[in-house]
Formats: structure tokens, C-alpha cells, sequence
């Protein structure tokens, strides 16, 4: 078995400023009328993505929602190719044919960026299933949203990883919203990790503001699932700050609920963990934070500058015909 | 060349295909153990093991995304649905990931799939369990569909349909299983391309282009035109899509007169936009407006009367080959 190269917590600190920053920018190039259609920002989940990517290989499989610019990211996918994506531009991660909610890569296993709610929990089975019928060791984390539990697709992906024993990490963000519509007034359950339990999928709770935790309890699960497959359902208790889209003002919600989590930012969490512990100084931290808004100011640049797909080539993306894109 | 059933020949395709290719696996409902609710998968769990005969539960959104999940990282599944009407559960992983999947990513994810199952209306099924998808389906950019109406057909587009590294929907024909054609023997190769119609019968008076559960009505009603002195060229179209555009225009040059039977709706169905073609571009070719014979626009009726009066027939075809033909 291929083992888990340990990354530097340093370096997850810094992915994390990354999407951050990008998600930053990202809004203003919105409002600046730069980026088109519906744009959902990370900002607040950071931890979640970057806490189960440092706990799995690169060859593992990756799959996630709409909400996809930070799993791009994380998983390998330049600033540059995420920028150009928003913009639309053919250096984009999708050639500007997918935008904002469908972000592929598939030379860094990153399967999609899907923006039919739970559409894609099917396709992580797929996936999985794959993984299975070749016999190889890799593990399928598939992230959904705390909105996808309610969905048809959702329930029968979750019986088929079951009954197939499947490996895969199946990785609720509950960001406590659906849209506007709070989990309390959409689920019946009280708590989604429940939900496994109908499946007989063992199931666990974590703190997704917390890197640490997030990346130790994904590691215990893939490395349970690649010495036997099978699924596991892990529930991320996580926030996002802002809005469901730039579009949504979130006026469903408090501004004391929303500083509450500001004040538990998993940024600062895992930043005031590794000063405490004398891995950091307060100059690296800033270090950090200029190289990686430097990065996304450069990914503007080269976004901007970036050409689109000339309308001639519409008709290559339709059907595949043998010839190697 | 020996004489097997439609069944038969679906059967064969299968087997083969998964013998020549590990990554191909057929999946579906009651496929395996069952053998297949209409028999087509018969003996393929004995012989390629339950690693690749999948029995899914009822379950059609899930299993076919897992088909398109798996396809992703290059397996080449076969999704059966117990009848295409049930594939509408699943109508949004096969109008909404399959055939989106290779624009929106850019290229870099194309998805070599197979759809198969029965389709069209079978015999007082009502009106849940009698769709013909056909339309539906081939209006969407970015899916293949055929519609093979013979033995040989059937087993030949089956397999080019597991080897094209696109979503191919296999309409079979419910009510042709256990009809028998000529086919050539298991250590021929059959391909049959898609998007290549056949004329299955040569005539000179009038074009009818048809596909499916239709040609058999459309061969009846040619035999039937001969004692009018009326000559039927029967057109088979065999892939909706893509369509077979010059098949149509070469025979309609020479007749100058068409019907089209088809065996979905009348509003925007298959026929409606073969018109639209040859009005636009061999106007000058047609002696009269075009004629199509399709279901009626109504849910199917279980009555068998009713049932017969809202499907394409033979005396409705031949009531309209004689009208284009003002005989």
C-alpha cells in the first residue's frame, strides 16, 4: 500500500490563505462584473477541504459540488486555471466551458465541480465502484452539501457504496444552510450524521473549523477503507460567512451567529495552534498571507490576459472523438 | 448467416463486447441473477462472474450515475433499464451528467456509455409503462441514439454502441425480443455504424421512412401497396441520431413522395424534424406535403382497442402512402 506523505501543516496553512484570498478576489472581480453566473464562495470552510486533502494521496479521487473553488485549489489546481475558469477564459480549468460551479482537473483527480444538488453523490459511487472493479487501494472523497441530504440521488448513492461496499469518505459540509432554508427546517432528523446510520454506513461527527481534526479523522477513515473497502459518512459542522451566492444578502441569519464562527475561523484556529507551538512566527504568518494574495492578484492577470475559446471550436466539445484533448 | 431472434442477438452483442474489452461491465436491474426481465442477459452472470453481471436495486438515478461516475476513470458500462420508462427516474443523469459532462469539463472527461433497455410502447401497458423516449432524448446535444429494428441491427449497433467513447442510448424494440432475422455467425464481427440508415426494402413511387417498432408495420403495408401497383421504398433510419440526413435525401430524390412513421408523439417528435430537413433542403424534390403517422397526441390508454387506435398501424400508414400518392 502506497503510504500518505505527511504534509507540512505550515503549507496547509498556507493552501488555506489561498482560498481565502482567492475567494476574496473572486468576489470582486464579481461585482466588478468580471465573472459571470452563479459564484459560491468557500470562504469560512477552508478547513474542511484542505483537512481531508492533506489526509489522502494525490491518486485519490476527488468529487465535490458547486461550491468547488476551494477543492480545486486544494487539490493542485493553479490559481491561474481557477481565475481564467471565472473569467471564462480557454486557460481555464475547464477551458471556460464549465465556470464557476463546474471546476474539472483531471490530471490532479479533481472529478468535478457539480451543481445539481446531489447529482454527483451517484457519481462518487461510480467512482468508488471503479476503484473496486480494478482492485486498486485509492479512496473516493465525495463533498456534498448539508442540502444534498434530502435528495433522491443522494439516498440511492448511499444504499448502492452500502450494498457494493465501496470505498469512499462521503463528506457532509453542513454549513447549517441550504440555500436559505436552515437545516432545522429542512431535515427531519436531528442530526445528519443519522442519515448513515439508515445505510448501515459508519458515521462520525467532526469540528470542520478545525483543521487538525478534520485531517486525522479522514486519515483514520481512508486508511481503514484501503486495507478492506468500504464507505464511511463523515458530518463536517462548518460556516460559510457569506451569502449562499454573491447574489444572497443572508438576511436568514443573525449577525451575532455570523461573528460567533467569525470568532472560531478555522484560519486563525490553526494559526494561534502552530504559534503556540513555536512553528510560526507572527512575520511568516504575514509572509504567508502576502505571497498568497500576491498569487491571486497574479491569477487576475493572467486570467484577464488570458483568450477565450474561439466560437469555431464550439462543436469540438460536444462529442469525443478518439483525438486527444 | 443463420436465423436468430432480436433477444438472441442483444445477447450475443453483450457477450461478446465483455469478453473482448475487461473495462465493459453490464449493470441493472434483475440483469444477473434473474437473468434479465426480458431474458437478454441470459447466461452472462455463469459466464462473466458477478464482478461484471451487476444486480442494482430499484434504484435507476443511482445506478446510472454510478455508470457515469465509473465511465469518468474509463470503464465502459452497459446500463440496462427494465424499460426506457424507467429510465425517466433517471432522466437526469442521462440528459443532465452523461451528455454535459465532456463540454463542461472542458474535454477532459468524455463518457463512453451504453443505455439499453426496452422502448416504446409493448401491448396494454397503460400509460406509465409505454413511452417512447426516442425524441426526448435525441434532442439532447451530446447523446447518441439508435433504434435498431432487426436481429442484425440489434446486435451490430449494440456493439459499436459499447466501443464509442460517448453516451449511446440502445432503444430496443419490447414488442420485436422474440421476432428472427438473418445475422452472420458469432466469428464474424458485426459492426453496424451509427447514423447509417438502410433501406430494407428498394421502391420507386413513394419513400417511407421508418425505425424500430415501426419498420415491420411499414414492410406489411409495402407488400400490401404492391397489389395497388404502388412501390414503397421502406427507409429505416436505425440511428435517430445522429440522423442519416443523405439516406433520406437520395431515396426522397427518387420517389418524391414520404411518409414517416414513427412510433413517439406527434408534438416536436422524430418526424417532425426529418420534414423540417426536407423541406429545407430538397424542397423542390417533393410531388406532395410530407405525411406522418405517429402515435396520437394522448397518454396510452390500457383499453386494447383504444390502445390500437393511438399507435402508428398498418391501415394508418397505408391511408396515408395512398394520400401522398393520390391514389
Amino acid at each position: 500500500m502506497q503510504p500518505v506523505e505527511q504534509r507540512d501543516e505550515v503549507e496547509m496553512l498556507s493552501l488555506m490563505l489561498l482560498i481565502r484570498r482567492f475567494e476574496e478576489r473572486a468576489s470582486q472581480q464579481y461585482q466588478a462584473q468580471k465573472i459571470g453566473g452563479f459564484c459560491h464562495l468557500y470562504i469560512g470552510q477552508e478547513a474542511v477541504v484542505t483537512g481531508a486533502i492533506a489526509a489522502v494521496r494525490p491518486d485519490d479521487y476527488v468529487i465535490t459540488a458547486y461550491r468547488d473553488h476551494g477543492h480545486a485549489l486544494a487539490r493542485g489546481t493553479s490559481a491561474n486555471a481557477c481565475m481564467a475558469e471565472l473569467f471564462g477564459k480557454e486557460t481555464g480549468c475547464s477551458r471556460g466551458l464549465g465556470g464557476s460551479m463546474h471546476f474539472f482537473d483531471k490530471r490532479h483527480h479533481m472529478y468535478g465541480g457539480h451543481a445539481i444538488v446531489a447529482a454527483h453523490v451517484p457519481l462518487g459511487v461510480g467512482l468508488a465502484f471503479a476503484i473496486k472493479y480494478r482492485g486498486e487501494d485509492r479512496v473516493t472523497l465525495c463533498f456534498f452539501g448539508d442540502g444534498a441530504i434530502n435528495q433522491g440521488s443522494f439516498h440511492e448513492a448511499l444504499n448502492l457504496a452500502a450494498l457494493y461496499r465501496l470505498p469512499i469518505i462521503f463528506i457532509c459540509e453542513n454549513n447549517l444552510f441550504a440555500m436559505g432554508t436552515s437545516v432545522k427546517r429542512s431535515t427531519s432528523l436531528k442530526q445528519i450524521v443519522d442519515r448513515a446510520e439508515g445505510y448501515d454506513i459508519p458515521g462520525e461527527i467532526v469540528d470542520g473549523m478545525n483543521f487538525r481534526e478534520v485531517r486525522d479523522k479522514v486519515a483514520e477513515v481512508a486508511d481503514s477503507i484501503r486495507k478492506e473497502p468500504h464507505p464511511a459518512f463523515l458530518e463536517v459542522r462548518t460556516y460559510r460567512y457569506r451569502g449562499h451566492s454573491m447574489s444572497d444578502p443572508a438576511s436568514y441569519r443573525t449577525k451575532d451567529e455570523l461573528e460567533k464562527y467569525r470568532l472560531d475561523d478555522p484560519i486563525i484556529r490553526l494559526r494561534a495552534q502552530l504559534t503556540r507551538e513555536g512553528k510560526l512566527t507572527n512575520e511568516q504568518f504575514d509572509q504567508l498571507d502576502k505571497r498568497a494574495k500576491q498569487t491571486v492578484l497574479d491569477a487576475v492577470k493572467f486570467a484577464e490576459e488570458s483568450p477565450e475559446l474561439p466560437v469555431e471550436k464550439l462543436y469540438d466539445y460536444v462529442y469525443f472523438n478518439g483525438a486527444k484533448s | 448467416m443463420r436465423e436468430i431472434t432480436y433477444r438472441q442477438a442483444l445477447n450475443e452483442a453483450l457477450a461478446e463486447e465483455l469478453e473482448r474489452d475487461p473495462n465493459v461491465f453490464l449493470m441493472g436491474e434483475e440483469v444477473a441473477e434473474y437473468q434479465g426481465a426480458y431474458k437478454v442477459s441470459a447466461g452472462l452472470l455463469q459466464r462473466f462472474g458477478p464482478r461484471r453481471i451487476i444486480d442494482t436495486p430499484i434504484s435507476e438515478n443511482g445506478f446510472a450515475g454510478l455508470g457515469i461516475g465509473a465511465a469518468m476513470v474509463g470503464l465502459r458500462p452497459i446500463i440496462e433499464f427494465m424499460t426506457f420508462s424507467f429510465s425517466l427516474v433517471a432522466f437526469d443523469q442521462v440528459v443532465n451528467n452523461a451528455p454535459n459532462m465532456f463540454m463542461m469539463s472542458g474535454g477532459q472527461f468524455n463518457i463512453p456509455i451504453t443505455f439499453r433497455g426496452p422502448n416504446g410502447p409493448a401491448h396494454q401497458l397503460g400509460a406509465t409503462h409505454s413511452h417512447a423516449t426516442e425524441n426526448f432524448y435525441a434532442s439532447v446535444p451530446g447523446l447518441k441514439v439508435c433504434t435498431p429494428a432487426t436481429p442484425r441491427d440489434a446486435k451490430g449497433l449494440l456493439k459499436t454502441a459499447v466501443r464509442d467513447d460517448n453516451p449511446v442510448l440502445v432503444l430496443e424494440a419490447e414488442l420485436l425480443y422474440s421476432s428472427k432475422g438473418m445475422v452472420e455467425p458469432p466469428d464474424e464481427e458485426l459492426l453496424i455504424p451509427l447514423g447509417k440508415a438502410e433501406v430494407k426494402r428498394e421502391g420507386s413511387d413513394v419513400t417511407v421512412v421508418c425505425y424500430a417498432q415501426t419498420v415491420p408495420i411499414a414492410l406489411k403495408v409495402a407488400t400490401q401497396l404492391e397489389e395497388e401497383d404502388v412501390s414503397a421504398e421502406i427507409v429505416d433510419l436505425r440511428s435517430i441520431k445522429p440522423l442519416d440526413e443523405k439516406a433520406i435525401f437520395d431515396s426522397v430524390a427518387k420517389t418524391h413522395r414520404v411518409v414517416i412513421v414513427e412510433q413517439d408523439h406527434p408534438f416536436c417528435g422524430v418526424g417532425a424534424e426529418i420534414c423540417y430537413r426536407i423541406q429545407k433542403d430538397i424542397f423542390d424534390e417533393l410531388d406532395a406535403p410530407i405525411l406522418r403517422v405517429s402515435q396520437e397526441d394522448v397518454p396510452m390508454p390500457y383499453n386494447e382497442d383504444l390502445e390500437h387506435a393511438v399507435l402508428p398501424n398498418a391501415e394508418k400508414l397505408f391511408a396515408a402512402v395512398k394520400q401522398v400518392c393520390y391514389a
